[in-house]
This record gives C-alpha cells, sequence and structure tokens, in this order.
C-alpha cells in the first residue's frame, strides 16, 4: 500500500485504475453513508455512520498523499471525537429519536431547495476554474510528508499553531466550567460516609456482582460445590462456625451528633 | 372743491384732547371701579358727557370766527414703523365740530334721560362706564385726523355697542343680537380695512391732509376701489343694504341705547365717513352712483320693513334704517348733497332720539311692553310724552315748519338735479320713501296714543317679544304714568330741537355757508318751496290719511292678523335674515364641514394610514423570527448560496 | 484522480451535511452534521493541496481538523448543560426569539 501512498503526489497515471476503483468505491460509500446519517431516526445510528464517513475520508487523504492527516483522522477525529459523541448521546438519552412529522412549515422543501441550489452553483464554479492533474512536487516540498507539514507548522504558521494551542486550553476549560455542578448540600466527609455505614448496619461492602455467598466473615467457611464446607477457608487460629448460621447485625449505641451528620 | 388749510391750533382749541379725555376717564373710572362706584357712579356717568359738551361749545365758538381753517392738534407719534407714520392727532373743523356737539349735546341728554330709566336696574354704574365708552370713541372717531384714528374709533364703537346691545346678559336674545350685530359690522370693517391699506400701498400715509393731497395721483381705479370698500365700510356701520340685518335686533339693548347708538350717533358714522372723503369720491362717479343707489334701495328697504312690525322699537328702527338711507344717498350726489346730508344727520338726530326717548317713556309706563297692539289712548295719561314724540313724528314726516321738512327736501331736489335717468329715478324713490315714512309713522301714533286702550289687566305671559328688565317697577298688570322729571326734561329739550333744527340749519344758507369749506358748496340753492318739495308733501298728506283709515278709523286688532305677501315679508325684515344665512352662513358651514371632513379623511386619513402602513408591515415581517434555529439556519444557508453565487457573477 | 473529482465529492457530502442541519432537529444529530461540513472541507483542502503541489492545504486541514476537536468538545458541554436544565435536546425548544 505505501507505494500507493508514496506514488500519488507524482500524479503519474502509474497506479491510477486502482486509485480510481478504490476512489469510486470510498466515494459512493462515504456519499450513501452521508444519507444515512441524515435520514436515520436514531442518534447512535447517526454517529456510526459518520463515523463511516470519516474513515472514507482518512483513506481518500492516504491516496492524496496525506498519510500524517490520514492517521490523524483516525486516531483523533474519529476515535476521539466521534467517542465524545458517544460518551453525551449516552448521557442524554441513547434512545432519544426525532420524529418523522416536520414541525416547521416549508423547511424540508426550502432545504431541498437551497442545497439543490447551492450545489448547482458550487459545481459550476468549479467547472468554471482552472482545475488541471496534480502538480509535479517541486524540489523543497520533496520531503516526505511528515517532515514537510511540521517544517510548515513551525515557521509558516507558527502562530495559528500557537493560537490553536490557546483555543484549546480555553476549550477544555469552557468545558470543565459548562459541565460542573454546584453542590447544593456539603459534601460528606469521611466522618459522615462511615457514621452512615454504622447506621445502616451493613459494614461489610456488598458481595461483587457474581458472588453467591452469604457471608464473608473470616470464621465461616467456604462452601465447596457440593453444599460441603471446606476446612481450609478458615484461618488455624479462629474456630469455624455454621455457615448457615444467622447472626443478628451488630447496632452498637450511637452518639447523638453521629445521627445529626448522617445524611444522603 | 374744499378750501381749507390744515393749521396748528391755538387757545383753547390746544386742549381739544379734553374731549376725549372727559369720557374715557368716566369709563375707566366706573369700569374698572366696579360696585365701589355704584352710589355716585351714574352721577359721574352725566357729568362727564357734560363736560365735554360745555367744551364741544366753547371749541365752536373759537372756531366760529376762522372757518376756512382746520385747527391740527398733533399728539404724539403712534405708530412709526418703516414707511409708515401714523400719527394721534385731533382735527377740529366744521364737520367735526358739528359732529362733536350732536355727540354731546345729545348724548348729555340721554345719559340724563338713563339716570332715571335705569332707576331700578342694580347694574346701572356698568351701563354708564360703558356708555361713556361709547362716547370717547365716537368722539376719537370724529376728531381723529387720520383714517387709522378713525378706526380705532371705529372699532371702539362697535364694541361699545356689542357690549349695549347685550347689556341684558341673562337674555339669550340680546346676547344673540350683540353678536350679530358685531359680525355685521366686522364684515364692513373688512373694507375700511382694506381701503386703508390701499392709502398706505399707494399713497404712503393715512392722514387726511395726505390722502387727500396726493389721491389726484393715483389715478381714478385706485379712487374708484377705495370708494366702493369705503362705501362697504359704512354700509356695515350704518346698516344699509346689504349689511342691514343687524340694526332691528340691536332694539334688544336698553332704550336709551337705541337712541343714543342706534338713532343719533354710532349709525350715522357712516355717512361721516363718506363727507369726509369726499376728496376721494370727487374722483370716482362709479362710486358715488354706488353710493346714491345703496341709499336709495336702504330707504325703500327700511320704510316697507318699519310698516309691518308691531313692537314699537322696531318700527323705530326701520324708520332709522330707512332715514340713514336718504344720507348715504345725498351723500352719493356729491358737493350738492353732503350739506345736506350732514344737516338730515343733524336734525334726524333730535327728532329720532326724541321719538326713542318717548318709545322709552311709554314702555316704562307700561310695564315693558313693546307690542302696538298692547297700546292705544296713551295720549291722555303721558301727556308731556305724547306731545314730544307728535313733534318728532311731525317732524319725521316733513310736516312744515319742523325739521324734517327742511332737511328732507333738499335732499330729494339734489337727487332730482343730478339730473337723467338716474337722477329721475333717485328722486322718485326718495318721493315714495317719504309717503311711506309719513304712512308708517302715522301706524305708530295712532296705534299708540289714540283709539280705545287695548292693553288687559292681568300679567303678560307668552310674548315674544316682551322685554322683562329685571326691577322692573310694576310687575303685573300696567299702570301707565307720566314718566319722572329725569326723563321728562331730555325729551322736551329734544323736542325744542325736532322743532326748530331743521330751520335754523337750513334757512339763509347758514349751514351750507357753515360746512361749505369741508364738504364744498352746493352748486344751486333752491327756496323753500319748490315743485318736488310740493309733491312730496301732498304725498305725505295722503298717506298719513290712509293710514288713519286703516288704523284710526277702524279698532286695532289684538292679535297681528295674517297679512298679504308683503305684509309677511316685511315682518320678516323683507327676508334679510334669510338671504344672509342661505347665501352666507349656510356656505360658511359646509365650507367648514367639508374642511374638517378633508381634514378628518384626508390629512388625518393619510398620516393614519401610514401609521396603518408600518404597524400592518411590521405585523407581517415580524412573523419571519420564528425563533426556530432551523429557520435561521436556512436564511444563512440561502445566504451563503447567493453570495457563491455573487462570487461567480463578478469573477466571470 | 484528478483532483475535481475530490473537490466534487466534497461538495456533495457539504451540500448533505447543510441539508442534514436544517432538517434533523436532535441537537446532536446536527452537530454531527456540522462535523460532516467540517470533513468536506478538510477533503477539498486536501485536494487543493496535491492540486498545487504543496502542503499547505494539509496544514490548514489539521488546523481544522484540530479547531473542530475543541469546537465538539464545548459544543457538548453547552448541550449538557442545557439538557440538565431542561431536561430536551430538541433545537426547537430553544424558540424565545419568536416574535
Amino acid at each position: 500500500m505505501s507505494h500507493i501512498l508514496a506514488a500519488a503526489p507524482s500524479g503519474t497515471n502509474t497506479d491510477s485504475i486502482a486509485v480510481a476503483t478504490i476512489f469510486w468505491i470510498l466515494a459512493v460509500i462515504s456519499v450513501g453513508a452521508a444519507l444515512a446519517m441524515i435520514l436515520v431516526r436514531r442518534a447512535v445510528h447517526c454517529a456510526i455512520m459518520l463515523a463511516v464517513v470519516m474513515l472514507c475520508l482518512a483513506t481518500m487523504y492516504a491516496m492524496q498523499g496525506a498519510p500524517f492527516l490520514a492517521f490523524v483522522q483516525i486516531i483523533v477525529y474519529t476515535g476521539a471525537v466521534l467517542m465524545l459523541f458517544l460518551f453525551v448521546i449516552m448521557l442524554i438519552g441513547i434512545s432519544s429519536s426525532d420524529s418523522v412529522v416536520e414541525t416547521i412549515k416549508g423547511q424540508r422543501a426550502a432545504a431541498g431547495l437551497a442545497a439543490i441550489g447551492l450545489f448547482v452553483i458550487l459545481i459550476l464554479g468549479i467547472g468554471h476554474a482552472a482545475i488541471g492533474p496534480a502538480a509535479r512536487t517541486t524540489a523543497a516540498n520533496n520531503v516526505d510528508n511528515l517532515t514537510g507539514l511540521a517544517r510548515l507548522i513551525f515557521t509558516t504558521y507558527v502562530f495559528p499553531f500557537e493560537v490553536t494551542g490557546a483555543l484549546l486550553i480555553t476549550a477544555a476549560v469552557g468545558a470543565m466550567v459548562l459541565a460542573h455542578r454546584e453542590r447544593t448540600t456539603p459534601k460528606p466527609t469521611q466522618r459522615d460516609l462511615a457514621a452512615r455505614r454504622l447506621a445502616s448496619g451493613h459494614l461489610a461492602p456488598d458481595p461483587s456482582p457474581g458472588v453467591y455467598a452469604l457471608h464473608d466473615a473470616a470464621d465461616r467457611p467456604a462452601l465447596l460445590p457440593d453444599g460441603s464446607t471446606s476446612e481450609l477457608s478458615v484461618s488455624q487460629t479462629l474456630a469455624p462456625r455454621d455457615p448457615y448460621e444467622e447472626t443478628p447485625p451488630v447496632r452498637p449505641e450511637l452518639p447523638a451528633s453521629a445521627t445529626t451528620e448522617a445524611e444522603s | 372743491m374744499t378750501t381749507l388749510h390744515t393749521v396748528v391750533a391755538t387757545g383753547a382749541l390746544k386742549l381739544s384732547w379734553l374731549l376725549l379725555a372727559f369720557p374715557l376717564f368716566g369709563a375707566v373710572v366706573l369700569l374698572l371701579g366696579g360696585r365701589r362706584t355704584n352710589r355716585w357712579g351714574h352721577l359721574l356717568g352725566v357729568a362727564m358727557p357734560v363736560a365735554a359738551l360745555v367744551y364741544g361749545l366753547i371749541a365752536f365758538f373759537a372756531l366760529l370766527g376762522d372757518t376756512h381753517r382746520s385747527q391740527d392738534q398733533h399728539l404724539y407719534t403712534f405708530i412709526q414703523v418703516g414707511r409708515l407714520t401714523v400719527p394721534m392727532g385731533l382735527q377740529v373743523d366744521q364737520l367735526s365740530i358739528s359732529f362733536v356737539l350732536l355727540i354731546t349735546g345729545v348724548g348729555s341728554l340721554i345719559h340724563i334721560y338713563s339716570v332715571g330709566y335705569m332707576a331700578n336696574d342694580p347694574q346701572r354704574r356698568r351701563f354708564f362706564g360703558y356708555m361713556n365708552l361709547f362716547l370717547a370713541a365716537m368722539l376719537l372717531l370724529v376728531l381723529s385726523d387720520n383714517y387709522l384714528g378713525l378706526y380705532i374709533g371705529w372699532e371702539g364703537v362697535g364694541l361699545a355697542s356689542y357690549l349695549l346691545i347685550g347689556f341684558y346678559q341673562y337674555r339669550n336674545t340680546a346676547a344673540v343680537a350683540a353678536k350679530k350685530a358685531f359680525i355685521a359690522n366686522r364684515v364692513g370693517d373688512a373694507g375700511l380695512t382694506l381701503a386703508i391699506f390701499l392709502m398706505f400701498s399707494e399713497f404712503g400715509t393715512v392722514t387726511f391732509t395726505g390722502v387727500f393731497g396726493s389721491v389726484g395721483s393715483g389715478g381714478s381705479g385706485v379712487a374708484t376701489a377705495l370708494g366702493l370698500l369705503l362705501l362697504l365700510g359704512a354700509c356695515g356701520k350704518s346698516a344699509q343694504v346689504p349689511l342691514q340685518s343687524w340694526l332691528l335686533d340691536a332694539m334688544e339693548g336698553p332704550t336709551p341705547v337705541s337712541a343714543l347708538i342706534h338713532a343719533a350717533t354710532m349709525v350715522t358714522a357712516g355717512v361721516y365717513l363718506l363727507v369726509r372723503s369726499n376728496p376721494i369720491l370727487a374722483l370716482t362717479p362709479t362710486a358715488r352712483l354706488a353710493i346714491t343707489v345703496v341709499g336709495a334701495v336702504t330707504l325703500l328697504f327700511g320704510a316697507i320693513i318699519g310698516c309691518a312690525k308691531d313692537d314699537i322699537k322696531k318700527a323705530l328702527a326701520g324708520s332709522t334704517m330707512s332715514q340713514i338711507g336718504y344720507m348715504t344717498l345725498a351723500a352719493g350726489l356729491g358737493p350738492a348733497g353732503y350739506v345736506f346730508a350732514i344737516a338730515h344727520l343733524l336734525a334726524h338726530g333730535f327728532f329720532k332720539a326724541g321719538l326713542f326717548l318717548g318709545a322709552g317713556s311709554v314702555m316704562h309706563g307700561m310695564n315693558d311692553e313693546v307690542n302696538m297692539r298692547k297700546y292705544g289712548g296713551l295720549a291722555r295719561l303721558l301727556p308731556v310724552t305724547y306731545v314730544t314724540f307728535a313733534l318728532g313724528y311731525l317732524a319725521i314726516i316733513g310736516i312744515p315748519p319742523f325739521s324734517g321738512f327742511f332737511t328732507k327736501d333738499p335732499i330729494i331736489e339734489a337727487a332730482f338735479d343730478k339730473g337723467g335717468t338716474s337722477g329721475a329715478i333717485l328722486g322718485t324713490c326718495a318721493v315714495i320713501g317719504a309717503a311711506i315714512t309719513a304712512f308708517y309713522m302715522s301706524r305708530v301714533m295712532l296705534m299708540t296714543w289714540y283709539g280705545k286702550r287695548r292693553w288687559s289687566g292681568e300679567a303678560e305671559s307668552g310674548e315674544p317679544h316682551e322685554s322683562t328688565e329685571p326691577g322692573a317697577e310694576h310687575a303685573g298688570a300696567p299702570h301707565p304714568h307720566e314718566s319722572p322729571a329725569t326723563m321728562i326734561w331730555p325729551m322736551i329739550l329734544l323736542a325744542v330741537g325736532s322743532v326748530g333744527a331743521g330751520a335754523f340749519l337750513i334757512l339763509g344758507q347758514r349751514y351750507e355757508d357753515f360746512l361749505g369749506p369741508v364738504t364744498g358748496f352746493p352748486p344751486t340753492s333752491h327756496g323753500i318751496w319748490s315743485v318736488s318739495g310740493v309733491v312730496t308733501l301732498i304725498l305725505v298728506l295722503l298717506a298719513a290719511g290712509l293710514a288713519w283709515v286703516r288704523y284710526g278709523r277702524v279698532p286695532v286688532p289684538a292679535v297681528a292678523p295674517p297679512g298679504r305677501p308683503l305684509t309677511v315679508a316685511a315682518r320678516k325684515d323683507l327676508y334679510g335674515d334669510a338671504f344672509n344665512e342661505s347665501v352666507l352662513m349656510r356656505p360658511g358651514q359646509w365650507l367648514t364641514r367639508l374642511s374638517v371632513f378633508f381634514d378628518n379623511r384626508g390629512v388625518d386619513g393619510l398620516v393614519n394610514t401610514l401609521a396603518a402602513a408600518v404597524g400592518g408591515t411590521s405585523g407581517r415581517v415580524r412573523k419571519l423570527q420564528t425563533g426556530f434555529v432551523r429557520s435561521y439556519a436556512l436564511s444563512m444557508f440561502f445566504g451563503a448560496a447567493v453570495l457563491v453565487a455573487l462570487l461567480l457573477v463578478v469573477r466571470l | 484522480m484528478s483532483p475535481i473529482h475530490y473537490v466534487t465529492l466534497s461538495v456533495i457530502l457539504f451540500v448533505i451535511g447543510g441539508v442534514g442541519v436544517l432538517v434533523r432537529r436532535n441537537a446532536i444529530v446536527v452537530f454531527m452534521c456540522i462535523e460532516l461540513m467540517l470533513n468536506a472541507c478538510n477533503l477539498a483542502f486536501v485536494a487543493f493541496a496535491r492540486l498545487h503541489g504543496n502542503l499547505d492545504g494539509q496544514v490548514i486541514a489539521f488546523f481544522v481538523m484540530v479547531v473542530a476537536a475543541a469546537e465538539v468538545v464545548v459544543g457538548l458541554a453547552i448541550l449538557m448543560a442545557i439538557f440538565r436544565a431542561r431536561r430536551s435536546a430538541s433545537v426547537d425548544d430553544a424558540n424565545l426569539l419568536k416574535y
């Protein structure tokens, strides 16, 4: 595959059949996925379709001699940004779906009209523009993609680079501020939590899921699959107890201050 | 041609402003002093016109020595703005002194009469305040030496007339009549205002000397315009057709008001204006013809109305309208008529005031009843009033040797002397008018003083024109009695004038020579008797006889019988009110309603439509904001498509 | 394949992603459609990088990826916060700008 990736900048006709085939397949898939994306009801399905489109585009970047961009597209865009979308869908409502009925009169017709209009105008513009075959790379650009990009970013475009960095920091801070929720009640301290645990009578944590044990005290033997106890599970220093014996829960006397702090 | 020179006043005439100051002082004290002056207010109110009269006589005698000069007294400069300089000055010449004596003389007598007539009215002090205000304004009118000062006086007498007609404020008819008088006057005032504007724009000055000196250079168009505008002003003030509708309603005021303002003085201000403006009228035969036509129409108009009125005051008001028509007719005849117009004006002041005061005396005795159908046979009960009234009656219908004969006949003769068809028509109108005057005045005399007594014992009720002044002495049945001395003596003195004033003025061309320098001398001088005079006298006697046949021999019905169409028309003031209403008022109302409609629908509609459009548009456009993010995303998408398209278009 | 094919494919994917943004109501699905559009742009960048023969397009695509990652982080945090408050992940619920 790498020769396909490396051959693209020269703009020769070698490998063009393969490139054309891949292009047409990917183009159909991406357009189909995009159309599906705007037509399906559930938000999760839209996200999946968008992922498909993004992957197709990554491949096209690779075909056009932008391997770095292709990988960034997959890693950052599809892997991070789209996952972020999925997280938010999870938080908001995974089954939230639009109704088919359009509430604004004439919106769909107007949208279709605008879309067709814009499409025609853009195609006209592109058709008139002088778009020829791919140009040959110059001597300065005849380095591999990553070096060339690095050179550009850190010389010509260093200022936008710095600004974009600041933008990212700002975005992160902004997101934190926006998603922050003020506590309306004071945060329970460890003392509060401990008092609550004592008050509930449920001193030990619950068994993790999949555990069928009734008790997990150290002096209770474990059960074997046939129902018998295993003496090996209790320490020698302790006296084993009946595994089926029920003991009443321990409820110590609590001072008055502890109860008032026990809020949910 | 006037041969008058203007000199600065000297000697006693330097104090001519006192003539204004006395009544103005009285008005200010009485009106601003309020109820505190109630006890002695009427005495001050009488003293001021008497003081003015005294000074007027002094000024008159001072003027007699030098009749070719007009004494001017410059008081101060009233307005000095740009090109316009208006002085406040007083001009004492023969014309103004004649009016001053008439105003203060007859005015003082009527003030004295009012002391007794308004004795029971708690508002008497306010009455005297208004009367003094009127005197001050009227004196300013006749004494001013420029048209603007005249206009101030003009408006002042209009105001005083409004206040006095509406004196009985609680009475709705009085308030309406006052408003009607003021508004009709206002229409005429517009004419006078425009004339003053025209004078300023053409001649640059509004003083008499300035205007009369330069009117020759203006051209006959300007002179005609001025003449017609001044005629319009005179019509309003003197109640000539077409602005005559207010005079009969003005009888709502107290009787002394009717006597002074609406008989002797204010209504004659129009004639004063025309005679004073004789240099302007000399240049415009058109305006003079219009003046004579107005005068002739009015004298017949007033006479016909006076024949059908049962209210004694309204009958006398119709008579006033008719007599002023004579004066206006004379004023339109040029120098041939000015002197006789003023002479008739002075004589008319005496006998008409006397007739009105007599009517007031009758009303005083008859419990303020004005309907002559409720009079009858009062000659025995009010003897002094009867005699003075009879003398005034003989004067007005023109029986020699009383005043009217001497002053009315020259007017008729001057009308015939005008020559041509116009002269013949005018003269005939005047003669017919004299005959009708005799008819209706004889009717008044017969219904009031002779015949059976037609009043009943109980109180009157439901009469349309009954004037119930407050504090009437006798509520209930009328007990006719002679009036007190304060009312009797002015009537007697006025009767003296009724008898002798005409002869005094006309015989020996006394008044012609006196007034000639101001107005021009009449070209031909007739003797006492002339053909038209004899014919007029015969017709007058026949008309008086006809009145006796209709009203003297046959008992007067208590209720007015339905009359022939002319009588019905005359009872309705010859449809003067109906005409005003349909020609002026209704179109005015429609015009205002149209404007309101246009304002509401058109202007407001425009503004409201704009607001509604904005509101409606925004109401529709805001629906674009659905609030859905996807709609906004859609518009962004479209926008992006448009942007790309534009880019392509630009680059292609 | 000449780059034009890749660019055309990129256009198709971009438009499909755009329609998805406009039509779907679930906020997470909308977000994923936006990611699709970004990926389509990345493909176009890489195709142009090959067209011009230098690596600038790839560097830009790299930065786009980084920024997209940061954007996803913050966007999903916002989504979580909204979901916690409103219990709904539908974009149509935020319609307070409605007239």
